[in-house]
């Protein structure tokens, strides 16, 4: 894929925005507030970042890989597979909808192009990315993996099973990354379970860490998305702890968890298209 | 106009199942101090806000970890604490099915297993979250009793009930609003099957969503001049065999109806029971070995021949086969 420029990155992002805030309004659910706050990491790292062929294949050989765990946020996802080509962006419509492959958490059942596994419930993504990552190293295939998740989602035992195993088997081709919005469905994450010092945390698991300070950002998120690759190949997994805000882009959705999993109004709709520019065209 | 179906039991009302038990687990707080609650990040989801608010002390937000949830309530039981724990039905089941077969089934632990947005009728979130197998999973595992009530009313009397009830629960419910057919304030009988139709042509025994639909199917078999008996096997496990051989018994044939797979549920359970006792012709509405897709509940419920047409024709060929 040819790579954007920030500022082309930055109009893509504007139009993802739209779509993530149609697609929920249109079938009246789906969790826009973490796709909003992802937004400039799915564009950077689709748009710019990411060696990978929009032309699908399952096994992905000789491109690098992406893992969503936090499967909830597919609208974000599907808008940037759309958007780079891997289907149709009219198929935006059926999101969420019976018989389509837009399913609410993603799929791999109805062949989306762009999806290897199933997520939706949380804290299985990681082992797979790095499961796919070693399937790389015993191929000698130099793509990169890369994986999401959440932040709530670092509650889950399985990630700090998965945490322990890679760095031990030195899987230094893997950059997955925190979507760090401390927001999760029951408040704030400090007030339903507190995550401590993550990044000590991840540090101690022998992870090189990465903050990358300003999350929608798009400069900062595609500089530390660049940073993070310098750092592979040294005998350590990376991890990218990027701080977003959720629902940023829209004033009223901002930096709460209420907007985690509902849709907006009609003139919610409209009061939020209204702070997003359309630069693509909508679908 | 068309005519409009003269149904046994009817409803002004829908509510979610989910909002049942919430309002059962607040009054089951208020009766029994030992009944405490834990939740998995899903308070709204589970309805359980109100028994948060009124007992704080009792209540532990435990944040996304589900098998530690199990883990946790299975040790407060051993002081006699009775957890009931939330979230959905297959982070209730499959996601922890070793912790509970260990620390709480085998280990014959009072914990109620509370799992909301089972089944197709989840709707939109789509197969990783509609589980259909949780009936079978739970059902397997020795000293669980198993329960899927099928409306607010019933819900509510049965999350009261199981406070009462000294064992393993796995207690069964939805998202969707739903018809409130059943009376308030009912006594819930774990185990104990509950005619709600009589007939004499074919049985349809009926669990969860599915009772209304079967409500809905026997007056339109009714129309036809067919006599079905409706029987809401609200407790999968101790499962009422009596009850279902003395109404096949008498009607000769028999349709299941779950929100579930063909596998492992209640039609495996009355086919059991039937295979043993009184080998009759049984027709099976589920869903066939397959999963789930996102959509709207009764869309998906016509899509996988989960609803009352679908029970209608069951009816018919399960009368045919006699
Ligand atoms: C195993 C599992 N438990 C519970 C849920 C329900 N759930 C969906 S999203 C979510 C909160 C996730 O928090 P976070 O990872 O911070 O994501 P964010 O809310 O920031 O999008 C929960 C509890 C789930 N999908 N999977
Ligand atoms: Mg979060």
């Amino acid at each position: 894929m040819e790579k954007l420029s920030t500022e082309q990155l930055k109009k893509t992002a504007s139009q993802v925005r739209r779509d993530i805030l149609r697609m929920v309004h249109e079938v009246q659910s789906g969790h826009p507030g973490a796709s909003l706050g992802c937004t400039e990491f799915f564009v950077a790292l689709y748009f710019n970042q990411m060696n990978h062929k929009s032309d699908f294949s399952m096994e992905g050989k000789g491109e690098d890989l992406f893992f969503l765990s936090n499967g909830h946020i597919s609208p974000v996802w599907y808008s940037v597979l759309a958007r780079s080509g891997y289907f149709n962006t009219e198929e935006l419509k059926t999101f969420r909808k019976i018989d389509s492959r837009l399913q609410g958490h993603p799929a791999t059942e109805e062949g989306l192009p762009g999806i290897r596994i199933a997520s939706g419930s949380l804290g299985q993504g990681l082992s797979v990315a790095i499961g796919a990552a070693q399937a790389k190293k015993i191929d000698g295939d130099e793509g990169v993996v890369y994986a999401l998740m959440g932040d709530g989602e670092q509650q889950e035992g399985q990630i700090w099973e998965a945490a322990m195993y890679a760095p031990h088997h030195k899987v230094d081709n893997l950059i997955a990354t925190i979507d760090f919005n401390g927001q999760q469905i029951d408040g704030p994450t400090d007030a339903v379970m507190n995550l401590q010092d993550l990044k000590a945390k991840w540090e101690a698991f022998g992870w090189e860490v990465i903050d990358t300070l300003k999350g929608n950002d798009m400069e900062s998120v595609v500089a530390g998305l660049e940073y993070a690759k310098t750092l592979l190949g040294k005998g350590k997994p990376v991890l990218n702890l990027l701080h977003t805000e959720m629902g940023y882009g829209v004033d009223f959705m901002v930096g709460t968890h209420k907007w985690h999993g509902i849709a907006p109004s009609d003139e919610q709709l409209e009061n939020a298209l209204g702070q997003l520019e359309e630069t693509l065209g909508d679908y | 106009m068309e005519k409009t179906l003269e149904t046994k039991f009817t409803y002004t009302e829908k509510q979610d199942t989910r909002s049942g038990f919430g309002d059962g687990l607040l009054e089951a707080g208020r009766k029994n101090p030992n009944v405490v609650g834990l939740c998995a990040d899903l308070i709204g989801s589970l309805k359980m806000g109100a028994f948060q608010k009124e007992f704080p002390e009792r209540f532990f937000q435990v944040g996304i970890a589900e098998a530690n949830m199990m883990g946790l309530a299975a040790g407060m039981s051993i002081n006699g604490k009775i957890p009931f724990t939330g979230t959905f039905a297959n982070f209730s089941t499959g996601r922890v099915y070793d912790q509970i077969r260990q620390s709480i089934a085998y280990s014959e632990k009072n914990v109620k297993i509370c799992a909301s947005h089972a089944g197709l009728t989840l709707g939109e979130d789509g197969a990783t979250h509609q589980i259909l197998e949780d009936l079978g999973m739970m059902r397997m595992l020795p000293n669980m009793t198993v329960i899927n009530p099928c409306d607010y009313n019933q819900t509510k009397a049965a999350t009261m009930a199981i406070a009462e009830h000294e064992g393993p629960v796995y207690l069964r419910f939805g998202r969707p609003k739903w018809p409130i057919f059943t009376p308030t304030d009912q006594k819930f009988e774990i185990g104990k099957a509950w005619k709600m139709i009589e007939g004499t042509d074919v049985t349809i025994f009926a669990t969860g969503h599915l009772v209304w639909e079967a409500v809905v199917a026997e007056a339109k078999l009714r129309e036809e001049g067919i006599s079905a008996e409706v029987i809401n096997i609200h407790t999968i496990k101790p499962l009422d065999t009596e009850a279902i051989l003395e109404s096949v018994a008498k009607t000769g044939a028999c349709v299941t109806a779950e929100e579930h797979q063909y596998n492992g549920g209640l039609g495996d359970s009355v086919a059991q029971t039937l295979a043993r006792n009184n080998p009759s012709p049984q027709e099976f509405i589920g869903v066939d070995d397959s999963f789930g897709e996102s959509g709207k509940p009764t869309d998906l419920l016509e899509k996988y021949g989960l609803n009352a047409d679908n029970i209608v024709k069951a009816a018919k060929k399960a009368i045919a086969r006699k």
